[in-house]
């Protein structure tokens, strides 16, 4: 029997039987304008091989130098991570050899990252809260991207050869390396998950970065390794590369327990190796033996200086970080005055930037999270797309909020125009306009029509004159009726109340 | 002292992918213990207080600034490959790693 053939163990049981470490590694590509150490355009697409110089290609005679923006950018991270920046840091040379590098070697960072030593707390869906500690953020370039040709997939395996375009050779990443995180249990899937998107969200409140999981913006390398219980050392990890979704994250994680926890029981011993998610499967499969540090042969890079930030340049640059997401969560909380239930699945809704810019247009925080949360989440829902593709604007909820606050519209035709904006039909006040949806407040239209149901309704006209106001409400229906839902209710209220002269 | 053997030599050779024969292998095993005993002579001047050292001149924070240069076309960039295909350089299978 080789190990391939042993059964993953159920989840669950693994957890009881088994205590999961997780180590992840996530590159982040910088938003910069060029490369990090030349001064090729760094842009997603373009034709193969146009945005490069010689020293993206790493042809002889050319020389790297360093990108002060993507410097900049790397401190920023390492700052919004609560890390040491370092006083003095130097850039490696990784050697490997493999067609996506020209040089032969990656220039990265090696015992001397730029930052060090930080944490970041990860919200969980629950609002349970995990520290999970940062081991180092350190400056990189990314490289160029092979397709395989002739393979049934475009896979590696069955490929006759390959196809390299460097257009991404020598972007700047800023790798970041966990601590082992301990102590997650059945949670490990998600917290791996978490992690990677408040990285991700606080890449883009940095501005350092698009952070477009789809594109590869940000890529994590998920660790996973278990041990019988919590105070024995840690087992043998295992690496899976490159995960680009936070599903994929979940799944990975979830799959790598199982699979482990197969092998430990059967008396195996996990390989200290690569492996690579299947989106198709759930799986993963193995990659190649993982290599020691010191098969890289990593060495100073002797074409670069040495990057000193001075203690002012790091001061002023954490004096501009911008609100980072925990701080900004807890700010739009205190403003506006939801409950911690109604705060969470707001931000797991993916509708707090939506409800922010809704009540920067000018509704309250209350009527905002109603829309979003109730009649467009469900539109989103029943048309399975998430909920800022809506094709609504937060100033046009805004907007149509401003119409029940003045009055113009009651609720239920609010829904209907709701739903005339979300089919194209224009901003909500012009097809009100357009369509005559506005409340009919004019005394002569609603005067007939209290007339008219007055003359339908002897029995209900004797009851309230009787003394039963209540009964009032069975001539208002009818009138609501008449007028299509325009009616101003109240304003029909008053005028039945004055013809029959009771109050 | 380090002693570098032929094993050694042969999983450096094998990491470099460099060929050699046994013949180099065990000519490159001797001549790199020379070397290494000639550098392990620096680490007996060398005191705990004295850093390390990557650059023979005492330089830091060289920056460029983030402005985009000239780019050479597909054409220029590819004008020296062995071989080319839809923009893009060709090269042998890869095999066993990824």
């Amino acid at each position: 029997m080789t190990t391939t053939d042993i059964t993953p163990v159920d989840f669950d049981e693994a957890i009881d039987r088994y205590d999961p470490v997780l180590g992840i590694e996530v590159h982040v590509e910088l938003g910069t304008a060029t490369k990090m150490f030349d001064g090729a355009p760094n842009i997603f697409a373009a034709e193969p091989n146009t945005a490069i110089t010689p020293t993206s290609l790493g042809l002889p005679g050319s020389l790297p130098v360093v990108n002060g923006k993507a410097v900049e950018y790397a401190i920023r991270i390492g700052l919004a991570l609560n890390c040491s920046i370092a006083e003095t840091c130097r850039f490696a040379r990784k050697q490997y050899f493999y067609p996506d590098l020209t040089k032969n070697f990656q220039t990265s960072q090696y015992d001397e990252p730029i930052a060090f030593d930080g944490w970041v707390d990860v919200e969980l869906e629950d609002g349970e809260i995990v520290r999970v500690e940062i081991e180092r953020a350190h400056m990189e370039e990314d490289a160029g991207k092979n397709t395989h040709v002739g393979g049934a997939t475009g896979r590696i395996h069955g490929a006759t050869h390959s196809q390299v375009d460097y257009n991404r050779a020598g972007v700047p990443l800023v790798e970041i390396v966990t601590k082992p995180i301990p102590d997650t249990k059945g949670r490990a899937p998600e917290v791996a998950a978490a992690y990677v998107r408040t990285l991700r969200d606080i890449f883009r409140a940095l501005d350092v970065s698009e952070a477009r999981m789809e594109r590869g913006n940000v890529r994590a390398d998920v660790n996973v390794s278990l041990r019988t219980d919590p105070s024995a050392p840690l087992g043998t990890r295992t690496e899976t590369k490159n995960v680009n979704s936070f599903r994929s994250i979940e799944r990975t994680v979830r799959f790598e327990i199982s699979r482990q926890a197969g092998l430990l029981d059967a008396g195996e011993q996990i390989v200290q190796e690569t492996r690579h998610f299947h989106e198709d499967t759930g799986g993963t499969s193995s990659g190649r033996p993982k290599s020691d540090a010191e098969d890289y042969r990593y060495f100073p890079e002797p074409d670069l200086v040495p990057v000193a930030p001075s203690r002012a340049w790091v001061e002023e640059i954490r004096a501009a970080l911008p609100e980072l997401p925990a701080a900004r969560r807890r700010r739009l909380l205190g403003e506006w005055g939801f409950s911690d239930l109604e705060m969470r699945d707001v931000i797991n809704a993916g509708a707090l930037d939506l409800i922010e810019q809704t009540v920067a247009a000018g509704a309250s925080a209350q009527s905002a999270r109603k829309w979003w949360m109730g009649e467009l989440a469900r539109v989103a829902k029943d048309r399975e797309v998430e909920i800022e593709a809506l094709s609504i604007t937060p100033a046009q909820v805004a907007e149509l909020q401003g119409l029940v606050d003045g009055k113009k519209i009651n609720d239920k035709i609010a829904k209907q125009v709701l739903g005339k904006v979300l089919d194209g039909a224009g901003d909500p006040a012009a097809i009100v306009e357009a369509e005559g949806l506005a409340v009919v407040s004019d005394d002569s239209v609603l005067t007939s029509a209290v007339d008219q149901a007055i003359a339908d309704n002897p029995d209900v006209v004797a009851k309230i004159q009787g003394g039963k106001v209540q009964a009032i409400g069975a001539l208002i229906g009818p009138i609501m009726k008449a007028t299509r839902g325009q009616a101003d209710a109240g304003r029909v209220r008053e005028i039945i109340m004055d013809k029959l002269g009771v109050s | 002292m380090p002693s570098i053997g032929r094993d050694d030599v042969a999983r450096l050779a094998d990491l470099a992918r460099i060929q050699l024969t046994e013949e180099e292998i065990a000519r490159f095993a001797g001549e790199f213990d020379s070397i290494m005993d000639a550098v392990a002579s620096v680490s007996e001047v060398a005191s705990e207080d004295v850093p390390a050292t990557s650059h023979p001149i005492s330089m830091t924070n060289v920056f460029r600034e983030d402005v985009v240069t000239e780019t050479l076309t597909q054409e220029e960039a590819l004008a020296g490959a062995p071989d080319a295909q839809d923009g893009r350089f060709a090269v042998p299978q890869i095999l066993g790693e990824e």
